[in-house]
C-alpha cells in the first residue's frame, strides 16, 4: 500500500501513486454504495466528527453518510452556533475536542491553512474538507475518480477549469491534482478572478472562452463564489454569464465527447445554463455527487488502517522499551 | 572610569575601513584609538581577534507600553537591545493609547529609564494615529519626540498629510512615513505572486509600495519636509527613491533585517512567525534591497521589532498578528549578509548606526575620538543554534528559531558603561 498519509490536508502533499490508491479503492466502494446493504465495518469502533465552520450541505452530508457506511460513529458539531461565537479560539476547540478521543477529523474552515494548524494540535487523522481559497482534496479526488470513469482514463486529457479561479478552493485542488496526473489544464476567465502568478504554475490561461475550451475533453465550470468576493470584479452577472456562463454554443467548441462538470452548488444562468446542467449526454454533475462519497469512503479507509497501524507501533513501542 | 580595550578590530563606518587598533574609554567618550599602551589604572579588555564598531541605532522599535505591557516592557526591551548590541532604541508610538500628546510622551520618557541603553521616542504624527487632525507637533518636539509617525497607519486624507507636512517643516520636524497604497493593502497577509495563490492567503502587490511612495514624494516636493520611509522593501520602489534622492529632496530610507534576510518562501506551511508589514517579498525584490544598501540608496537597516504574544500569534494565518521581535537577533541576522558577501561590516554599520544616528541628529553611530562610547564587541564568526525561549523579549516570536546563525554579540558600552556581557548569559 502506497498511501502513508497521517492526515489528507492537500493534494499538494500526495503522489501520483497515493492519488491512485484513493482512486483503486474508491472504485470499489461506488460498486458497495449500489448494493441494498451499503454497510462495511471497517472503521468499526472509530469515532469522526465532522467541524464544519463554515456552511455546507452537500459536503457535510457527504462526509457523514460516508462515515456511517464505513461504520463509524459519527457526530457533527455546528461551528456556527458553537462556542467559537463565545470567543473560543481554534487551537483551544481542537484541543477540547482531542479530549474526547476522536478518530478522524473532517474539518471545513473559512481561513487558508486553519486545517493545517488544527492537524499540528491533534493526534488523530485530520481531513481538511476546505480550508479558505486553499485546498479542498476531496472535491479534487471525487472529480478526478469521475473523469476517470467517463473517459477511461486519467492523464494526457486537456481540462479546461472555467469561471472564479481566484476564489476557488476547488480550482487550485484540481490544478494540482491534474498537473500530478500529467494533464494539460486551461484556466479560463475574466482576469480579475484570476490568482497572481497564475502563469507560473504550468498550466494555460484563456480570458477568450471559445479559445479556452477548443478541443477540451473535460469542461470543469466553477461557482461564482458571491460570498467569497469583496465588491467590483465582474461588472453584471448577466454580463458574466454573456462571456463565461456555458451554453450550447460555447460548448460546441468542446470535443463532441467532452464532459461538463461542477462542484455545486450551481448558480443556473449564471456560470451555466440549466439546459447544459441537465443534459444527461454532456452533464456528470450527478455522478460527481455520487463519487464524493465513494472517495470520502476510500480516503477515510486508508487513513484509518494509518492511524491503526501508528497506535500499533506506538504500542509495541511501549510494551517492549 | 577608564576603559582599555586592545587589540580590536574597530570597525568605522564614516570611512568604511576595518582597523586593529587599540580604544581609551574615558568620561563615557572614545578618548583615543591607535597603537598606544593602556593608561594608568585602566581596566583592560583583551578584544584579540574580535570586531569593535559603534553599537546599533534601532530606529523603529515597538515597546508594550503603555497597553500592551504583556508583550515588551521598557526593561525587557532593553536587556534584549543590550544582548543584541543595540545601543539606542528609537521607538514607535504605536502603543495603546499612541504616543499623541506631550503627556503620554513624558510617561514613556520616565519609565524608559528602567532600560539598561539609550531611548528615544517618535510620537504620532496625527492624534491616535488616525489621519484626521495632526498632533501637537511643536510641544511633542519640546518634550524630546525626534521624529514622527503614523508607523503603518497610512493617511488616506491628502489634505490633511499635506497640511501635516507642511506644519512638520516649519519646525524642522524629521517625519517617517510608511509607503503603501493602502486601498490595494487592505486585508493583504502576504505578498501576491505564485506563493500566496497556492496558498490561497490574499496577497498584495509588490507595487502597492511604489505607489505609497511615489505619493509622498509628491508630497515632500510640495511642502519641502524631512522625510524618511520606515521600509522599502521591492524592486520596483528603488527607482522613485532614487530620483526623489536625485532631484535633491531630503528624503532616506530605510528596511527591515527580515526583509534582507528572508524571502515569501519562508513563511512555508502558514507559519505566522513570518508574517510582517510589509509581508515578506520575493528573492528578486530581496536580493535588490540588498544591493541598494550596499549602494547607500537605501540609509538605514532597522529591526522593526515587533513583540506579539503567543495567543496572537496561534491563529489562522489572515487573523494572526503581524511582526517579530527583532532587538536580540539583529546583529547576527546581519551577518548573513556579510557572510554572504553582500555587504561589508563597515557598510552594515554605516546602515545600522552612523546613517540613522546622522538622520535623527544623535551624535553616536562613529568610531571617533570624542565620540560617545556606544560600542558593541562581538564575534562574527561564532556558530549558534537560536532557541526563542533564551531571549530576552517578553514575546518569543522570531522567525530565527531553531536556525543555525553565525555572529555573537560579546559585550555592549553605553556611554563607557558596560551593560552586556555574553560571559555572564
Amino acid at each position: 500500500m502506497a498511501f502513508r498519509a497521517r492526515h489528507l490536508l492537500g493534494i499538494e502533499h500526495l503522489s501520483q501513486e497515493d492519488i491512485r490508491t484513493v482512486l483503486d479503492l474508491a472504485d470499489r466502494y461506488v460498486d458497495l454504495n449500489r448494493r441494498t446493504v451499503k454497510r462495511t465495518d471497517v472503521l468499526e469502533g472509530m469515532t469522526q466528527i465532522n467541524m464544519f465552520f463554515e456552511n455546507s450541505t452537500r459536503t457535510q452530508s457527504s462526509f457523514e453518510l460516508a462515515g456511517k457506511r464505513l461504520g463509524a460513529d459519527v457526530m457533527n458539531m455546528s461551528m456556527q452556533t458553537s462556542s467559537v461565537k463565545k470567543g473560543e479560539t481554534l487551537i483551544d476547540t481542537a484541543l477540547t475536542l482531542n479530549a474526547m478521543h476522536p478518530d478522524l477529523l473532517v474539518v471545513r474552515h473559512q481561513n487558508s491553512g486553519a486545517v493545517d494548524l488544527l492537524a499540528q494540535k491533534v493526534n488523530c487523522a485530520v481531513i481538511n474538507a476546505g480550508d479558505g481559497k486553499h485546498e479542498h482534496p476531496t472535491q479534487a479526488l471525487l472529480d478526478a475518480l469521475t473523469i476517470k470513469r467517463a473517459k477511461g482514463r486519467i492523464q494526457r486529457l486537456t481540462v479546461a477549469i472555467c469561471g472564479d479561479v481566484a476564489h476557488s478552493r476547488v480550482a487550485r485542488s484540481n490544478l494540482i491534482l491534474l498537473g500530478k496526473m500529467e494533464n494539460r489544464v486551461r484556466l479560463v476567465g475574466p482576469p480579475t478572478l484570476m490568482p497572481a502568478g497564475i502563469g507560473e504554475f504550468g498550466c494555460e490561461v484563456y480570458e477568450d472562452m471559445r479559445e479556452g475550451l477548443k478541443d477540451a475533453d473535460v469542461v470543469m465550470m466553477l461557482r461564482l463564489q458571491r460570498e467569497r468576493m469583496d465588491g467590483g470584479f465582474i461588472p453584471s452577472e448577466r454580463e458574466y454569464f454573456h462571456r463565461y456562463g456555458l451554453d450550447a454554443e460555447k460548448l460546441a467548441c468542446a470535443k463532441p465527447d467532452a464532459i461538463v462538470m461542477h462542484p455545486g452548488p450551481m448558480n443556473r444562468g449564471v456560470e451555466i445554463d440549466g439546459t447544459i446542467a441537465d443534459d444527461i449526454n454532456r452533464s456528470v454533475i450527478q455522478e460527481q455527487v455520487e463519487m464524493g462519497v465513494a472517495v470520502r469512503m476510500a480516503v477515510m479507509d486508508l487513513l484509518a488502517q494509518n492511524l491503526r497501524a501508528d497506535r500499533g507501533r506506538a504500542l509495541t513501542e511501549e510494551t517492549y522499551a | 572610569m577608564t576603559l582599555f580595550l586592545a587589540n580590536a578590530r574597530l570597525i568605522d563606518p564614516e570611512a568604511l575601513t576595518e582597523i586593529e587598533a587599540n580604544l581609551v574609554i574615558d568620561n563615557g567618550i572614545i578618548a583615543a584609538i591607535g597603537a598606544m599602551s593602556a593608561p594608568q589604572g585602566a581596566t583592560v579588555i583583551d578584544c584579540s581577534g574580535k570586531y569593535l564598531a559603534p553599537g546599533i541605532v534601532d530606529l523603529g522599535v515597538k515597546i508594550g507600553e503603555p497597553g500592551e505591557r504583556h508583550k515588551e516592557s521598557f526593561r525587557t526591551a532593553g536587556q534584549a537591545a543590550a544582548a543584541g548590541g543595540v545601543t539606542t532604541i528609537i521607538a514607535r508610538p504605536d502603543t495603546s493609547p499612541a504616543i499623541d500628546t506631550p503627556e503620554t510622551l513624558e510617561f514613556v520618557t520616565r519609565r524608559a529609564a528602567q532600560a539598561p541603553v539609550r531611548i528615544h521616542h517618535m510620537a504620532a504624527l496625527t492624534k491616535g494615529r488616525e489621519g484626521r487632525e495632526m498632533t501637537e507637533i511643536g510641544f511633542l518636539m519640546d518634550a524630546g519626540a525626534v521624529a514622527f509617525t503614523d508607523t503603518d497607519h497610512v493617511t488616506t486624507d491628502t489634505k490633511v498629510l499635506s497640511r501635516a507636512l507642511t506644519y512638520a517643516r516649519s519646525l524642522g520636524a524629521l517625519v517617517i512615513g510608511h509607503p503603501q497604497e493602502p486601498g490595494l493593502t487592505k486585508g493583504a497577509a502576504v505578498t501576491s505572486g505564485k506563493f500566496a495563490s497556492l496558498r490561497g492567503l490574499p496577497g498584495v502587490t509588490p507595487m502597492a509600495e511604489r505607489m505609497g511612495l511615489e505619493r509622498d514624494i509628491a508630497l515632500i516636493e510640495m511642502s519641502g519636509v524631512r522625510y524618511h520611509a520606515d521600509q522599502i522593501t521591492t524592486a520596483r520602489a528603488l527607482p522613485a527613491l532614487a530620483r526623489a534622492k536625485a532631484a535633491g529632496l531630503d528624503v532616506t530610507a530605510g528596511v527591515s533585517i527580515h526583509h534582507l534576510t528572508l524571502n515569501e518562501y519562508d513563511v512555508g506551511d502558514y507559519r505566522t512567525f513570518f508574517k510582517m508589514t510589509p509581508p515578506l517579498r520575493s528573492e528578486e525584490d530581496r536580493l535588490a534591497v540588498v544591493q541598494a544598501v550596499a549602494d547607500g540608496l537605501i540609509d538605514v537597516i532597522c529591526s522593526m521589532h515587533t513583540p506579539a504574544d503567543e495567543e496572537s500569534k496561534r491563529l489562522p494565518f489572515e487573523d494572526a498578528a503581524s511582526g517579530a521581535v527583532g532587538l536580540e537577533t539583529f546583529l547576527p541576522a546581519a551577518m548573513r549578509l556579510f557572510h554572504a558577501g553582500y555587504l561589508s561590516l563597515p557598510q552594515l554599520f554605516r546602515a545600522m548606526s552612523l546613517n540613522p544616528a546622522k538622520r535623527l541628529g544623535l551624535p553616536q553611530g562613529r568610531m571617533a575620538e570624542g565620540a560617545p562610547a556606544d560600542l558593541v564587541l562581538f564575534d562574527a564568526d561564532a556558530p549558534f543554534v537560536l532557541d526563542r525561549f533564551t531571549l530576552h523579549s517578553k514575546s518569543k516570536n522570531t522567525p530565527f528559531d531553531g536556525t543555525r546563525m553565525e555572529g555573537k554579540v560579546l559585550a555592549t558600552f553605553v556611554g563607557g558603561v558596560q551593560v552586556y556581557n555574553n560571559d555572564n548569559e
